[in-house]
């Protein structure tokens, strides 16, 4: 107790906060971040209506096919000769019609659910693998199988994974596999692990040797228990920020392969293959491009946005400067 | 030193063995077959399919498959599925094609993210800082075939600079200067759009590792003793800084051939990435085998290269 009396203007002033919140104060502080997670927020409320409203309780149908209203333009009345059952909500089409008569809007809501789980589950994927990989290489990385430790077994796996070149080879997968969303979200996930493992397996190399660890692994802690209650926990940083900006980056990689015709088939809409068709009409309809371009760019760029702020709120190097 | 080499290219010759045994594998098993891409053409009968399948040894086990593909490759006869040419001339014409594209890329990402970046990191928080920020994030952020397409809709538009191919149509007669002033203008765009997002990631890591090295205490001391600004940035702290960067030379070399299906795609440009994808579209096993192999090729020497760099330019590490 003589210490603290000694140095009382090292104790802090205010309330010590717990890490989370902590962080949560420097990330408000950023404020293109902030801006990035309202505008992330919206996108769910949007992407959860668009499940709803066009699937389990059409009010907005997507599928709707009304050849008499095609390319009209956004805020236009839907025309009095569409039948009685056709006409669109409000008897207004908000971002028009595209060459096939259908609703923009009811499109564009579809789209955002799925192409938000697209990326979601894309990145669960290969965050779950790389987890796995990593730690496994991180923490049993000096056992031994046969001649070949697991770390080198793993490392050399994933440097393999490496060689490819990732857009190149999930276009080859995804042009020889059937088409089909699952096979889309499950190759992108597939095929972008690699980083995540190689950086757990160096958190969970740096964890191994801290002194909460050894002291737990001292205590006769199950390995278990330390691996997901102790290490985990700590290594979980770096992957989330990665994670948010893969995010970004796998819903880039889908509307890249709509463009290339390997994307999301109908009657899925998804904001990549409503701008791959609509580049077509770039003249006579140009809503159909630039709505669902804008509307990439803005999602993309608030998942970048926030990714950045989480690293500079999570990362304590940083923050001393 | 030399010990270390020798292992490590054995190592990357086993881990390249391993990659295209997985590439084949790859291939082989996902359904889809070059006997039928075309299903619908009527004068496909079945013993012509037998006979396409007898020829490229489609039904021998993957392991035979695999040992022809190796040996036609090491004779350099390998044949194309699609049009019975040799595999490698087609490649090496379609990479000089790539070449002046990958060129004309690397340069402009290289020239112009070390000013910006450098400029954002000395003059932290201000306008310059900010705005490049925010444009190199939009740039990362928008899909590259969008912004091409607003750049060409903007290019026909306003400026005369040719958007399409290599060259222009019924040049061939046209003086050498005339032919090659062609070519330059045709690369021009193309090589912008496939520089935007590698110049928006370049420029941001640039920035971070110059604020890096700025709050190191060598460069407060280099401030302390009077140093003139200029050479405490360009002297002390640059230098420091730019160690990572000779390493991401290596790195360069797969994208040769990976990111340019996109760009080549839109601007009709006869590079590799469009070899290979009408090579997918072909189920022309031979072709993408071929490039997926020299793409793995190309990234273990890329990787080595930076190993060997990092020794060259920074004393501290050594090799064991």
């Amino acid at each position: 107790m003589a210490i603290t009396s000694i140095t009382p203007d090292l104790v802090e002033p205010t309330p010590a906060l717990g890490p989370i919140s902590e962080a949560w104060r420097r990330f408000r502080r950023d404020r293109l971040a902030s801006v990035g997670l309202g505008v992330l927020c919206l996108l769910l409320f949007a992407a959860l209506a668009g499940k709803v409203l066009t699937e389990w309780w059409v009010v907005f149908d997507p599928t709707a096919i009304r050849l008499p209203d095609k390319f009209l333009p956004p805020f236009s009345l839907s025309p009095a000769s569409t039948g009685i059952q056709d006409v669109s909500v409000f008897g207004h089409y908000l971002l028009g019609t595209d060459e096939l008569g259908r609703d923009v809007f009811a499109r564009m809501l579809q789209g955002s659910f799925v192409s938000l789980s697209i990326g979601f589950i894309a990145v669960g994927i290969a965050v779950t693998v790389g987890i796995t990989l990593g730690g496994l290489a991180g923490f049993y990385g000096n056992l031994r199988l046969g001649f070949i430790t697991v770390d080198t077994l793993i490392m050399r796996f994933t440097d393999t994974m490496m060689c490819f070149p990732a857009f190149f080879l999930v276009l080859t997968v995804v042009a020889l596999l059937p088409p089909s969303i699952y096979n889309i979200m499950v190759v992108i996930g597939l095929t972008s692990w690699a980083g995540t493992a190689r950086f757990v397996r160096a958190e969970f190399l740096s964890l191994r040797e801290q002194d909460f660890v050894v002291a737990a692994v001292a205590l006769g802690v199950p390995e278990r228990r330390i691996i997901f209650r102790h290490m985990v926990p700590n290594a979980m940083a770096p992957v989330l920020v990665s994670a948010t900006i893969d995010v970004a980056g796998a819903i880039l990689t889908e509307s890249a392969l709509s463009f290339l015709g390997f994307g999301v088939q109908p009657p899925y809409a998804t904001w990549g293959n409503i701008l791959a068709d609509g580049k077509d009409f770039i003249f006579d309809a140009p809503w159909l491009f630039f709505l669902p371009g804008c509307a990439i760019l803005i999602v993309v760029l608030a998942f970048n946005l926030v990714g950045e702020g989480l690293r500079e709120a999570l990362n304590p190097r940083l923050r001393a400067r | 030193m030399w010990a270390y080499i020798v292992r490590n290219i054995a190592q990357r010759l086993v881990l390249l063995f391993f990659v295209s045994i997985l590439a084949h594998s790859v291939i082989h098993l996902a359904p889809g077959e070059p006997s039928q891409v075309d299903p619908s053409n009527p004068r496909m009968k079945p013993e012509d399919i037998a006979r396409i399948r007898a020829a490229f040894h489609l039904d021998e086990p993957l392991y035979v498959q695999y040992a022809y593909w190796l040996r036609d490759l090491a004779t350099g006869e390998l044949k194309s599925f699609k049009d019975s040419q040799p595999v490698l001339p087609k490649i090496g014409q379609r990479f000089l094609n790539s070449l002046p594209l990958f060129i004309g890329t690397t340069l402009i990402v290289w020239s112009l993210s070390f000013p910006v970046g450098i400029q954002a990191a000395v003059k932290r928080g201000s306008r310059f800082d900010r705005t490049t920020t925010v444009l190199a994030y939009t740039l990362i952020s928008i899909p590259g075939f969008f912004l091409s397409y607003l750049v060409i809709l903007g290019v026909v538009s306003f400026l005369n600079v040719p958007v399409i191919g290599m060259k222009t149509f019924g040049t061939e007669d046209a003086e050498p200067v005339f032919q090659f002033m062609d070519r330059i203008w045709h690369l021009v765009i193309p090589s912008l759009m496939g520089a935007a997002g590698g110049i928006a990631i370049l420029s941001r890591y640039v920035r971070s590792q110059m604020l890096e090295v700025i709050s190191q205490d060598y460069v407060r001391t280099a401030r302390a003793k009077g140093l003139p600004e200029e050479a405490v940035i360009y002297g002390h702290a640059l230098r420091n800084a730019l160690l990572p960067f000779v390493t991401m030379f290596g790195f360069l070399l797969p994208g040769l051939i990976g990111g340019s299906v996109i760009f080549e795609q839109i601007f009709a440009w006869p590079g590799l990435g469009r070899l290979g994808y009408e090579a997918m579209l072909a189920r022309d096993f031979p072709v993408i085998l071929t490039l997926n192999f020299i793409v793995a090729v190309l990234t273990l020497a890329g990787t080595f290269i930076s190993d060997l760099l990092y020794v060259l330019v920074d004393p501290r590490i050594r090799l064991e």
